[in-house]
Order: structure tokens, then sequence, then C-alpha cells
């Protein structure tokens, strides 16, 4: 009986190793076949496939939205259909408005469920499954940051959507990551001028902060452009992501002797605590003989409309605004406005450009090779995107351009005029030493994709 | 003489019944085949079958507890995120070879659980939960928020080119030339198929584990408990022991998917821990068929499935299939079909969810087996039924 079970075990165990040697097989074959060429290669499969990966469930899914829209019409813009949006404004230009490298584009779509883990699945859904040659999109820095570590193992280029962070670019940043968003660093030197002016050199500062790592990196960016002016810090305080309500952590500002209080918040958790700061009675207060006031460093349309009548007057910076002047952001105003019927938000312009300016890198290059496409990006100076003159800096990958600092608007004529540009911080200014925060960027050479 | 005892001791060990032999087999089969019969439904490529077989382990693990005691563990995620980082740790620390990672994954999300258990064990049904949710979510804030030299929070904590790997340096394998180093094991590099299939096999020992747990008489203890823990202790059981012991080995399966997660994808993030992911391992075991042995399996593969493959379908995909019906038809179908697929994936997932909790109370399993019931009644009785019609009439 013992015998006989114990050929069984065998037979399982001979089986499994069996068929486990025989299946990999062909996968090892392919992988050879592959080793001519780069991971995706539209050369090879015929097709050129972008893959887009947003939030489209979860906290962040409106602003993900949002961005999926920029993507679509991207790629409708490069495809030659719709007016051809900032193609006709972005100089110098190679794309023709007919595909890249004269072949149309498709794409495939992914929820990144505003989580890391999502976002790298459905990053490698869309590298292993769908055969996309470029990935883009994120809400958050955690996606962005994982999906660009990613992108390198894998030697995809990954080109980031909306993240704030220093890391991204910083002690994070990679060859194959690229963002077009500005950071937590340019904001606190962007606002620091206008809450001077506005505000005065003798404040004191008390910080709310969300306790996670784009928290962190804003509350220390905007203290030290604060401390900078004369300005003093009389707290920073962590709150939890994701909290509800923050009277236990209002409470203690008003008895603090601070003047100032500086949200460090961000979607869900900002649309919360703006609110209940001013219906605290925070802005109707006198402090050290000034008027309280609260700052909000990082700004955005969609939390200013969350918040409501709070964000009246309240000061903060902004990636791109839709009612800017100049010909890139009419452009873009237009199309987007035919195509969806509301102005698009900066998370929306944040795609729009990283796609194109993806495309428009390798119909420069001449090919979809990775090193090459990253190359024609590395240090690429370009204007008409809606942001200046703009240059994407070879070091960290960072794209260097004036940043807007805004305020919420007193009177809004509609519920899309929420924000004031009050000003914008040129590029020189905003430009920093990509050495102060680490990181590397490693190998140009690409993987292979198993 | 005693060699023959020892032998056939030893050979018990491994003994299962032959019915258990058999869905061994079948099951094997089924796992290693996964890159064929996946490729008709869209999900066969590497990233999405690790993922099959890892949280298939995972809900393995799960069931060993929730199903054979009935204690429902809130806070199994926690475990999957302590396995995770352990493991990334030993590929910074020691060396990329992936097996000491999953050893110390295992070891260490055994030692939380040991712990965790001890405290929530005292008390049963809904307090258990909560104090498992409790623990759960303060493993998730540590990591976050508190712990980030240790766990890097939201950003996650990765694989760097300059981390020290004492083991590698001191066996002189070099890091591979200019990229981050990648997991290997034995020499071979884990990614793509190899991964998939190292992660396959560890599957199939997981569900023999499980299976040997369920038939034997440590299994049948807890079967006990689940049924009537009174009765148990009135009849000289000691049912704490026993309790702590399925909840460990529960907590270690965690960190064994844990580990297999950092070893196939080198990055451990907090949101692995977070309440909706314990949450997701109790929807697997319910969707599939709780105490059953191969119920959870499915339970987890249909779950990813619906995450990773249902979240990608959009109204451009649903317009392709759709072509070949007339325009206002087609206009139609992808109209209502786009509203259950794409961003709605968990509307889906909630209805599927729902029927089956109201309809078939064992899950997916049990809807299976029906089938099958209902199948046989067909072939064999029908001269029988063919009978009693003559007879009525």
């Amino acid at each position: 009986m013992s015998k006989l079970v114990m050929n069984r075990r065998k037979l399982i165990r001979t089986l499994g190793i069996g068929g486990a040697t025989a299946l990999a097989a062909p996968s090892f074959f392919t992988r050879g076949a592959w080793a001519q060429q780069f991971c995706n290669s539209p050369e090879v499969s015929g097709k050129i496939i972008f893959g887009f990966n947003v939030p489209q469930t979860g906290s962040y899914a409106e602003e993900g939205m949002e961005q999926l829209n920029g993507y679509m019409l991207a790629v409708k813009h490069i495809n030659g259909e719709g007016d051809g949006g900032l193609l006709n404004t972005l100089k110098p230009v190679a794309l023709k408005g007919n595909g890249v490298l004269g072949r149309k584009v498709e794409f495939v779509t992914g929820d990144t469920q505003t989580n890391t883990d999502a976002a790298r699945d459905g990053a490698r859904r869309m590298i292993e499954r769908d055969g996309a040659v470029m990935v883009t999109g994120s809400v958050t820095s955690g996606e962005a940051i994982a999906q660009q570590s990613l992108a390198q193992e894998m030697g995809v280029i990954y080109m980031s959507g909306l993240t704030h962070s220093n890391d991204t670019t910083g002690k994070d940043k990679r060859r194959y990551g690229f963002r077009h968003f500005f950071m937590a660093h340019q904001s606190g030197i962007a606002i620091a001028p206008f809450l001077a002016q506005e505000y005065g050199t003798d404040r004191r500062a008390y910080h709310l902060t969300a306790d996670y790592t784009w928290g962190w990196t804003q509350e220390e960016s905007i203290k030290a452009a604060t401390e900078a002016l004369g300005w003093e810090t009389v707290a920073t305080i962590r709150t939890p992501l994701g909290l509800g309500d923050y009277s236990q952590y209002l409470t203690p500002v008003l008895n603090s002797g601070a003047d100032v209080l500086i949200l460090n918040h961000y979607g869900h958790d900002m649309v919360n605590s703006l609110p209940q700061a001013v219906q605290f009675g925070l802005r109707d207060r006198q402090a050290n003989g000034k008027n309280f006031e609260i700052v909000v460093p990082m700004f955005s349309e969609l939390m200013a409309v969350g918040a409501g009548d709070a964000v009246r007057g309240i000061i903060g910076t902004s990636n791109w605004q839709w009612s800017l002047e100049d010909e890139g952001t009419k452009a873009f105003t237009k199309s987007y406005g035919e195509a969806y019927g509301a102005p698009p938000s900066q998370s929306a312009h944040t795609g729009y450009v990283q796609a194109i300016l993806y495309a428009d890198a390798v119909e420069r290059a001449g090919t979809f090779y990775p090193p090459e496409v990253i190359k024609a990006l590395e240090g690429f100076e370009f204007d008409g995107m809606g942001n200046g003159p703009t240059l994407y800096r070879a070091e960290d990958h960072q794209c260097m351009k004036e940043v807007l600092v805004v305020r919420g608007n007193e009177n809004p004529a509609s519920r899309f005029e929420v924000l004031d540009v009050i000003g914008k911080t040129p590029r020189e200014e905003v430009t920093y030493d990509p050495a102060i925060f680490g990181g590397e960027l490693g190998p140009y050479e690409p993987n292979q994709c198993a | 003489m005693n060699t023959l005892i020892r032998q056939s001791g030893l050979s018990r060990l491994f003994d299962l019944s032959r019915r258990d032999v058999i869905t061994l087999l079948i099951f094997a089969a089924v796992v290693l085949t996964m890159p064929i019969w996946l490729a008709p439904l869209g999900a066969a490529y590497p990233g999405l079958m690790q993922k099959f077989a890892i949280y298939a382990i995972f809900a393995i693990g799960f069931n060993i507890l929730f199903g054979l005691t009935g204690y429902l563990s809130f806070g199994h995620a926690a475990f999957l995120g302590v396995g995770s980082y352990t493991a990334v740790w030993s590929f910074k620390l020691l060396t990329m070879d992936i097996l000491p990672a999953i050893l110390f994954a295992i070891v260490v999300s055994g030692v939380f659980a040991l712990v965790i258990g001890y405290f929530s064990l005292r008390r049963s049904g809904i307090y258990f939960s909560i104090l498992t949710l409790a623990f759960a979510q303060m493993c998730y804030s540590l990591a976050y928020s508190v712990l980030t030299p240790i766990t890097q929070g939201e950003t996650g904590l990765l694989v760097a080119r300059g981390d020290p790997r004492v083991l590698d340096t001191m066996l002189g394998v070099q890091a591979q030339t200019g990229g981050v180093p990648q997991p290997s094991m034995l020499g071979t590099t884990i990614t793509g198929y190899t991964g998939f299939y190292v992660c396959a096999v560890v599957l199939i020992l997981a569900f023999y584990v499980s299976q040997k747990i369920f038939a034997s008489p440590f299994g049948m203890a807890l079967r006990g408990i689940k049924s009537n823990q009174t009765r148990m202790v009135y009849t000289g059981f000691n049912t704490k022991p026993y309790m702590l012991a399925a909840f460990v080995i529960s907590g270690m399966f965690a960190g064994l998917a844990g580990g297999l997660l950092a070893a196939t994808d080198p990055i451990a993030g907090a949101e692995r821990m977070r309440w909706t992911e314990s949450g997701n391992v109790v929807l697997m075991t319910i969707l599939g068929g709780v105490g059953t042995v191969i119920g959870p399996v499915i339970g987890a593969w249909v779950i990813k499935y619906f995450e990773n493959i249902f979240s990608a379908i959009n109204t451009g995909t649903l317009n392709e299939w759709f072509a070949f019906l007339p325009d206002g038809l087609q206009g139609v179908f992808v109209t209502v079909l786009s509203k259950f697929v794409g961003e709605g994936w968990h509307l889906t997932l909630g209805l599927l969810f729902v029927l089956i909790v109201v309809f078939l109370p064992g899950g997916l399993l049990e809807g299976s087996q029906r089938l099958a019931a209902r199948f046989r009644r067909k072939k064999q009785p029908q001269r029988r039924e063919l009978r009693q019609m003559e007879a009525g009439e």
C-alpha cells in the first residue's frame, strides 16, 4: 500500500516538472526571437499602442478620468483627427498629424484604483499582453514612482501624469521615467514672493500635513521657502490620510500663536480640511494683530470645486490653468471644450502634453528604440504647450517651466472659474540644482520583456 | 522492523486519499496549463498569471482559518504586507536569490501572526474580527507613515543598485550590468514565464499542504471548533493552541504569498496591507466556496480576473466586439455594457457577489456541483424518469 502511494507522489512530481519544462520551452524560444529587438517594438508588431493607466475608481477617480480624456484627445490629434490641437502651436514640432512615423496610434486603458499595486498590475498587462510601447498616467506620486521603476525593469518608456512629490524626479528618478508636471520644491519657490507680498515677511506659520511621502516633501519645501522670507514655523503637525473630521487638529491652531495655517493636503484631504478650517472661523480671526490667513500650496480646479466657497481668496500654486492667454492654452481649451463640453483641468493638460511630447520625440528620433527616444526627450527645449518656454531637463527628466500662483476666485461667474491666476514665477527662478535630491537615472539599454 | 515502522510513518505523512490525489493531479494540470486555457480569456500574460497563483495561495491560507474554524479574520492583508517587506529587505540586505527571501517572509509573518493571534483569539465572533481589523490597520498606518525608514511609506520599498546585499558580494555574484538587479533563483532570473512557473509550483505545494490539513486530525479538531466550541471544551479539549496554530499557519501562507509578490515584482507598498485588501480575500473565499479546498482558489482567480481584465475593457473594445451588429443595435449594446466594464467593474463584481451569496451560499463551487449533479441526473435516470412519466400518464 505504502509503495503505491509513494509511486503516486513520484508520478505527480514527474508530471509537474515535466509539464513545467514543456510549457516553459516555447517562452524561452520567443525570448530568443525578441533578443534582436526591444520590448513591444512597433516595427515587429505593426501596431503602435499607448497604455493609458489612470485611476478610474477610488479617491482620485475624477482627476483620473479627466486625464484619460486628455490622452484620448492627444491620440486623436496625433492621428490627424479633430482640429489638431496643440500640434499647431508646439514649436519645434516634428509630428505631421498622420500618426507616429506614418502609422496610426492605438491605445489601451487601465484602472490603477489609486493603488500602487494595481497601477503596476495594469502597466504589466499593457506591456505583456497588449504590447504597449509607452505607458503613461498617474494621479498620485506613489503610482508614478511604482510604474516608473517597472518601466525601467521592462525597458518601456513611462510618461508620468499628475505627480507633485520631489521624489519622482528626485531620489526615485529613472532613465525611463519623465515628468512634465511641476513639483513641491518648485511650489515652495514660486509661492514665497507672493506670500511675502500679500501677507508680509513677519508671520508665524502652522502646518497641517498629510502624513505620507508627498505631504512631507511639500511641507519641507514650503517650510524652507517661507523661513527664507523671515517667517517662523510654529508647528508642523501630521494628519492621517483620508481623515473626515479635522476639528481635533484645528482646535490647537487657535491658541498656538500662529497667524497663517498652511494645509499640505491634496484631493479629498484638502476638500475636507479647508472648508472645516473656514467654518472654524479661522479666516475671521485676528492673531498677532494681523488677519489670520490660510494657504494651500498645491491647488487643482477639481479640488477647488469640491471645497466650494471655502477656496475664495486662498492662495496656492498650479501647473496650468485653462484661462491663460497664450496660444497653446487657447488651442487646448478650445479642442477639449468641443470634445467634452467643459474646460480642461491641469490633470487633463499634463496627460495630453505628455502623450504629444512622447510621440513628437519618436518622430524626431525616427525610431521607437527607447534609448534614442529618451535622448530625443532629454534636453528638449520647446514652446507653445501652454506653459511658456519649457525644457525637459536631461539630468533628472523634470520639465523646467514657469509655475502659476493662483487664488480662489472671490466672485466666480461660472462653476469653472474657481481659480484666478495672480502671477507666474518665471522658469529661471524655479530652476534648481538636480543634485540636491540625489538618486540616479540608471542605464539607457533596454531590458527585454519576457 | 524499526525502519519499517518509520517508513510507513513517513509515507503516511505524505499519504492522501485516492480522491484527494486525483483532485491534486487535476489541480496541478489546470494550474500548469494556465498559459493555454487562459489565452482565449485574454489573461494569458505572465503578470496576471503570477497574481492568479499568488492570490490563490493567499486565499488557500485564509481558508484554513476561516473555512475550518469559522473565525473571520479581517486583517489578513497585514501578513501579506509583512511578507513583502521582509522579502524586499532580504533582496536589499542579503541576496537577490528568492529562496532566503521567501523563507524569511514566511518566518517573519508567522511571528507577526503569533503575536496578533495571541491577543485576537482571546475573543471570538465579531470581536475577533474587529481586533484583527484593528491590528491590520495599525500595521498599515505604521507602514504608511510611522516606520517610513523601513517601509518608504507611499512610495513603496524598492530595490536599488547600491544596496549592500552581503551574501551576493560574499559569493562574488555580480549585479547585472547597469540596471537594477532582478530577483533570481539559483542563478535563473525570475521574470515573466519563469516567475509564473515558480509561483505555480509553490501554489500546487500549498494546495497539497491544505489538503493534508483538511484531512488530518488537526483539521478535524478545527472543524469541531467551528461547529461547537463549547462542546469541544466540555469534552476536555483545549481549543486555544489549535486556534492559534491555525491562525499562525494561515498567516504564514499569507506571508508566503507576500514573499512571492515581492519575488516576481520587487516592490513592497503599504497599500497591500489596507483593509480593502483584507476584505478582498474574504470575498475571494466566499465567492469560491468557504471551507472547501478548491473554492478559495476559484474565488481568487475570478476576482483578479475582474480587477485586471474587466477594468481594461473600454468603449473602443466594446465597439470592436459588437461591430457585427447593425449600427443602432451596436450603440445600444455598447452604451449599456460600458456601464459594467471599465470603471464599472466594481459594479459587475458586486452584482455577482450578491447573486452568489443569495442563490449559491456555497460559492461558485456549489454552483458547479449543482450543475454537474443536474447533468448526471439527466444522463443516468433518464429511463426512470421516462417510466415515471409514463406511469403518471
